[in-house]
């Protein structure tokens, strides 16, 4: 019989929200905590270099995170993100407006 | 629940969120309850380009031209109740935008009744030479260039001007303000100054009134659209509410909608568009300030009512941002759609099919884009690692391709719908025709010294 894990795998959106916009090249995610509670979880485990490796190979240059305690939110910036952004950009999504539910499908683990 | 007047307060309705905006939203605005301004959004980076364009083969065009038969329908209503307007819908002509709307308004019988003030002086296209003269580089904010590079391409260049000279024409008693390159924010943000006598180093009231501009210029964004936590049960969207600003005199102020409308203003959907397109949250830059979004508290107040405040501000940077749009290249994007079974499958063997044609052409692209839309276009390999792809009902291939060179872009359009009767097979979709190649207008972000731009208000008596 496996073992039960001491942890549980959960994407981020059960415990969080998101919109993303544009700055030319660079999309913006906000990431928004559902409850007050998981703000500290997403602060601790949804860093810039997670959020980098869960986007591996759709943007070309590095992710910057902001806090924003007060809303608890946390705000990524990826850059190279929109093949050139804005009219250049031959994507579907030019304006980044879906990566934000993108970076819901990342997994974090829980402790149950 | 009415926006409140509340002691000194003054309500600033937003009524478009971009060039585009739903058409009913002003009119709702400025007649589902009492508001004391309507403020209009319509400029984006790409917009300034399209305008200049116009203006050059026609100089009475070059604005938003849509905005005339909207200020023809809600004028009499906004005149009877004494609400006055902020639009940026001058784009690179406000003055013949004002006198467009001017010669509606007499029409409409509101003769001496009426005072438009125009704001100009954002745009720098006649004096770029000059400016590069005198050794303003404009060098691009995200690489680094100076303009000189693309500057035998550059088909329109635009200061974003801030809140004070909106202030100015509302002192002169301007009933309605259309500008050129003003930003967004300052757009809700001039009323204010204008209602509360804000001094121009206020920085916390300044930065307030500035988080208040962010929090509407995008319209419904605010209100219930595009918004996600609890996306299903946002009521009645198709009767949406567009967001309301109360402020008040302190620097906060309240979100909210008419009463009766659709949509929901909740601390998490106002928190949505708070983090929509922001940088660094501590420092939101405009011309007006330096508004710090990690201060902003928010508290749901009642029904569709959030209260906003503790926000904090710095002084204002001695630069401009200024936005240049210069001819890139050419784009053309072509779309097929595969059916089940090997849906994806085929329209994989497609792409492969087209690429080794162009390949096999000598056709040279900057860059050459696929994506199979159902299955990746959005959310890339993320969403392959979660989907049976050989399941899928239909698959839409969608190729794109870009180049300095237009006639190898032509040439790419030429090649989609062969493959309907010499590709894989089981596609559809091809009912528009050949795709149209298209003028790329990019966008160069530049910052510019303030002391180089002068804002020019005049008024137009009606």
């Amino acid at each position: 019989m496996r073992r039960r894990s001491s942890k549980r795998r959960v994407r981020l959106v059960e415990l969080a929200h998101a919109r993303s916009g544009d700055k030319g090249d660079t999309a913006n995610v906000g990431l928004i905590a559902l409850k007050p509670a998981y703000y500290p979880i997403l602060v601790k485990l949804v860093t810039a270099a997670r959020v980098a490796r869960h986007f591996k190979g759709m943007i070309t240059g590095p992710v910057e995170r902001f806090e924003l305690p007060n809303l608890r939110a946390l705000n990524f910036l990826l850059h190279g993100a929109l093949d050139g952004g804005g009219t250049i950009s031959l994507k579907t999504d030019a304006q980044g407006k879906v990566f934000s539910t993108a970076l819901l499908r990342l997994e974090v683990e829980l402790p149950r | 629940m009415t926006p409140e007047r509340g002691p000194g307060a003054v309500r600033i309705a937003a009524g478009q969120g971009f060039w585009g905006d739903w058409l009913e939203a002003p009119y709702r605005q400025v007649t589902g309850g009492p508001v004391d301004y309507l403020m209009m959004d319509y400029l984006a980076e790409v917009t300034m380009s399209i305008l200049q364009k116009q203006k050059s083969r026609d100089p009475s065009l070059g604005y938003a031209k849509d905005f005339v038969p909207l200020m023809e329908r809600i004028l009499p209503i906004v005149a009877e109740r004494g609400i006055k307007i902020t639009a940026n819908a001058g784009g690179v002509n406000p003055r013949a935008c004002a006198q467009a709307v001017a010669e509606v308004a007499r029409r409409l019988k509101l003769g001496g009744k009426l005072r438009i003030g125009v704001v100009t002086g954002d745009d720098l296209l006649g004096r770029l030479d000059g400016l590069l003269a005198r050794g303003h580089e404009l060098r691009n904010l995200d690489t680094g260039r100076p303009l000189s590079d693309v500057r035998d391409r550059v088909v329109a260049a635009n200061a974003y001007l801030g809140a004070w000279p909106v202030v100015d024409a509302l002192r002169r008693g301007a009933d309605i303000v259309i500008t050129g390159r003003v930003t967004d924010t300052g757009l809700t943000l001039a009323p204010m100054i204008h209602a509360f006598e804000w001094p121009a180093d206020a920085w916390d009231l300044l930065a307030a009134g500035t988080v208040a501009g962010h929090t509407i210029e995008c319209g419904a964004q605010c209100s219930g659209g595009n918004c996600l936590v609890d996306w299903e049960r946002i009521p009645d969207l198709a009767n949406v509410g567009y967001p309301i600003v109360a402020a008040r005199p302190d620097g906060t102020f309240e979100v909210t909608k008419h009463p009766g409308t659709g949509g929901r203003i909740s601390v998490a959907g106002v928190t949505e568009q708070l983090v929509y397109e922001m940088g660094d949250p501590a420092a939101y830059i405009t011309p007006d300030c330096i508004a710090d979004f990690t201060t902003i508290r928010l508290e749901q107040a009642g029904k569709d009512r959030v209260r906003v405040s503790g926000v904090r501000g710095r002084p204002a940077t001695d630069k401009l941002k200024v936005s240049v749009a210069y001819f890139y290249g050419h784009k053309a994007v072509g779309t097929l759609v595969y059916g089940w079974p090997d849906a994806y499958k085929k329209a994989r063997a497609a792409d492969r099919v087209l690429r080794q044609r162009l390949a096999d052409l000598g056709l040279a692209f900057e860059a050459i884009h696929t994506e199979f839309v159902g299955a990746d276009a959005t959310h890339g390999r993320l969403a392959l690692e979660d989907v049976v792809v050989d399941d899928l009902p239909e698959v839409q291939l969608r190729i794109g391709v870009r180049s300095p060179d237009k006639p190898a872009v032509e040439r790419f359009t030429r090649e989609i719908a062969p493959l309907i009767l010499n590709g894989p097979p089981s596609v559809t979709g091809f009912a528009g025709g050949r795709p149209k190649p298209e003028e790329i207008v990019a966008y160069w972000p530049a910052l510019l010294d303030k002391s180089m731009v002068e804002p020019c208000v005049e008024l137009v008596e009606v």
